[in-house]
């Protein structure tokens, strides 16, 4: 979704070369089937290849502040970053086995359809035609977003629907720009909507009073709120305006390398829903719960199938912690962009967060 | 000489009298008042400040330009400005100016972006060692420039991509084997010994920045030269070949180039034949540079006279000492202010390998400032002022540098 207005904005500017490529692309069409048919040869095999690589390579966004951005030093932290840890850790035992590689918006499908990278875990929106068309398959919803509003806590709303006849900052030439006109229409309701080339330009605007609301998808509005003057001053609101599953994905014709990724997500996400963290996994190991002795490899061997080893889900927990964990340090109440749990809160929880048994 | 002291001096020497009708002078000349305004800060600004009536309008409207624009300039980039700080709370009150502590903190990403912190000593020797190498190439009184020219354009590039690269383990793996088929006892110590791999995918910050230019200046140049040569040539497929790469090259944006190479690529090619991430912009790069560089370098081919080829040609020698000894020394140094162009843009240029995920020094300003513990009013702009001012002090100073050669190199054709 960051991506698609990016990328909007990037392809206007370049007009000519996007035309360019274009002609490229269909010269060069006959080739290009070629090596997706050979990208494709090669399934089943992802896992042995990470293996023999020594390395998971993962796919990561050039920087999105709580999902995949490097720190001081360098090392990549994130809400999707921790997937790449998650499932380094199920396969090598270290969290730390990870080549990363930041994908701009243009280039990141291309990058894991071409094999260059094992997975995906940049923010992504699943949506049905990325699926058919090019041919992905997304391992699950990590992160679920959508498009949210942000305003100045002195104007007492609290709910978007309290937001007739406001004037709202918006990126221009974005899904975010038709979500707004398709929301405020379908509530019968009259807004100003005042258009940036930049969600740069959009947030200073917001910021120096020109508008009363300020609109974008929620996990990029903690992240802008935090440029503002007075962060404290403005509230994110509870609505969210349109559906944006974000999560990891992984290409078509590897069952079993789609399989440890979407388990790694799951692993976590039982962890959590167990109460095992990365403090008292070791604890857990001794534990009665029959869910807990399955999920941490003391009962069964619920890895061979997808050719990992027994404790593939201790491992994930021991390095890298359960989603709740995850979550609160990178985006939550552990990390400056504070953002709720929300529609990301475990399914017993009032989320969506459900993760199918381990067993 | 005052007044008074004039008079007196003419009635001093007045005394003995004269018949009327003779003229003899009797005392010195009045002293004229000195030059004043010939010389001094005041003349000068009489002279380039208030020449005229426009003159003097555009120099009150940009001193009141600068005394509107300076104070609040100088208040948010030093007095107001945050020095040190342990995370960006400091910066965040109202009122703050530049956050220079976001700066140090975040100096190391900046300069090596991933790269290991514990080897950060390989990009520095690296670096050093191509500083110190482009200043003995550069000072015009260095000796043995030849040297320097085999050193760097030879042996630097491949010591530099062991320093940065290291050897990964089919190199280690190589070299093993022919220390075992060679029985040699130093080549198994190197193999087992080399430096660690660091992969490209760990590069970033400034010192990506300055290996772009360096290897688009380092490549441009000699292959410039060269398809400017092929382009002027009178053999017919080697002018026809320049001709086309030049055109086809020049003809699509760097964009495309680096579009293409990073998402068409390796749609084409298996994953393990297509070239590495950085190498694939580093080759569009180095390949826009030499075309360009091509056509300046041919526009000095052209204004050589005529009277020099023909003059060599007479003296009977050959085509590539002809070229070597007399065309090129004076095309190129025609060229150089448009060879120094080409280059000041390339180093500007580099920032596009940014869109193609490279983490350049732009790029590493630009992800670092949306790092939630820093994150605040005030710090994109001071990323974006750090990053001006680097770029302008590599700029300026290639163009300081062009111009003082310019001086030394006309000095045969002054009048």
């Amino acid at each position: 979704m960051f991506g698609g207005a990016k990328a909007m904005r990037a392809t206007a500017l370049l007009g000519a070369a996007g035309r360019a490529m274009g002609i490229a692309a269909v010269v060069l069409a006959g080739a290009g089937a070629a090596g997706q048919a050979l990208a494709q040869d090669k399934g089943g095999r992802t896992l042995e290849q990470v293996r023999a690589r020594g390395a998971l390579t993962c796919g990561v966004n050039t920087g999105l502040a709580g999902f995949g951005i490097p720190d001081d030093k360098g090392n990549w932290t994130g809400l999707d970053v921790d997937l790449c840890r998650a499932i380094s850790a199920a396969i090598f035992n270290d969290p730390n086995k990870v080549k990363f590689v930041p994908l701009t918006a243009k280039d990141r499908f291309t990058a894991l359809q071409s094999g260059e990278i094992d997975v995906l875990s940049r923010n992504g929106t699943w949506t049905s035609s990325r699926e058919t068309d090019l041919g992905l398959l997304w391992a699950g919803v990590n992160y679920y977003d959508g498009q949210g509003f942000m305003v100045r806590r002195k104007l007492n709303v609290s709910s978007a629907m309290e937001l007739s006849g406001a004037s709202i900052c918006v990126q221009q030439g974005t899904t975010t720009e038709l979500n707004l006109a398709d929301f405020f229409r379908s509530n019968n309701m009259k807004y100003e909507v005042v258009a940036f080339a930049t969600s740069n330009e959009a947030i200073k605007a917001y910021d120096s009073g020109r508008c009363d609301a300020y609109t974008t998808d929620a996990s990029g509005l903690y992240g802008e709120r935090l440029k503002l003057m007075n962060a404290d001053e403005h509230v994110v609101l509870p609505e969210v305006i349109s559906k944006e599953p974000l999560g990891p994905a992984v290409r078509q014709g590897d069952d079993q390398w789609y399989n440890v990724v979407r388990w790694a997500h799951f692993a976590m996400l039982n962890a959590e829903e167990l109460g095992v963290t990365k403090a008292n996994v070791d604890d857990r190991l001794k534990a009665t719960n029959p869910e807990i002795r399955r999920l941490l490899g003391v009962e069964g061997d619920f890895g061979k199938g997808m050719g990992l080893g027994a404790d593939w889900a201790y491992r994930i927990v021991k390095h890298v912690g359960n989603y709740g964990e995850s979550f609160n340090r990178n985006v939550g109440d552990g990390s400056r962009l504070k953002i709720r749990r929300g529609l990301n809160a475990l399914w017993n929880k009032g989320g969506l967060q459900y993760a199918p048994p381990v067993r | 000489m005052s007044e008074p002291h004039a008079a007196a001096l003419s009635a001093r020497n007045a005394e003995p009298a004269r018949p009327p009708h003779v003229f003899v002078r009797a005392g010195g000349a009045p002293d004229l008042p000195p030059p004043g305004l010939v010389g001094g800060p005041l003349a000068w600004a009489q002279a380039n400040l208030f020449g005229s009536a426009l003159s003097a309008a555009l120099t009150l409207a940009s001193l009141a330009f600068l005394a509107w624009a300076l104070p609040d300039l100088v208040r948010w980039l030093l007095l107001d400005a945050v020095w040190s700080a342990p995370d960006g709370e400091a910066c965040r009150r109202p009122g703050a100016g530049a956050c220079w502590a976001y700066i140090g903190a975040k100096l190391e990403f900046f300069a090596y972006g991933s790269y290991p912190r514990e080897m950060t000593w390989r990009v520095d020797l690296t670096l050093a060692l191509g500083a110190a190498l482009a200043v003995w190439l550069l000072w015009p009184g260095a000796r043995r420039k030849g040297l320097g020219l085999a050193l760097f354009f030879g042996a630097y590039p491949l010591l530099a991509l062991y320093l940065l690269h290291g050897l990964g383990d089919y190199a280690r793996a190589l070299l093993g084997g022919i220390a075992a088929l060679t029985g040699s006892a130093t080549l198994r110590d190197v193999a087992r010994n080399a430096l660690p791999l660091v992969p490209t995918n760990l590069w970033g910050g400034i010192f990506v920045s300055l290996l772009v230019a360096t290897v688009g200046i380092v490549v441009s140049l000699p292959l410039g030269v060269l398809l400017a040569l092929g382009r002027r040539s009178k053999a017919p497929v080697a002018r026809f070949l320049c001709v086309m790469l030049i055109e086809i090259v020049r003809g699509v944006p760097l964009i495309t180039v680096l579009f293409m190479a990073n998402t068409m690529l390796p749609l084409f090619v298996p994953a393990e034949w297509s070239p590495d991430r950085l190498m694939r912009p580093l080759i569009g790069v180095a390949l826009f540079a030499s075309v360009y560089m091509a056509e300046v370098v041919r526009g000095g081919l052209q204004a050589v006279p005529k009277g020099q080829y023909e003059g060599a040609m007479a003296l009977g020698l050959s085509w590539t000492n002809m070229m070597r000894l007399i065309v090129l020394p004076q095309a190129l140094t025609i060229v150089i202010p448009g060879v120094v162009n080409s280059f000041i843009a390339l180093f500007k240029d580099t920032t596009l390998v940014a869109i193609v995920g490279i983490f350049d020094f732009l790029r590493a300003v630009d992800t670092q400032r949306l790092d939630p513990a820093w994150a605040g009013p005030t710090i994109s702009a001071t990323g974006y002022v750090f990053a001006a001012a680097f770029y302008f002090v590599f700029c300026f100073g290639m163009s300081r540098y062009s111009l003082m050669m310019e001086r030394r190199l006309a000095r045969g054709r002054r009048h």
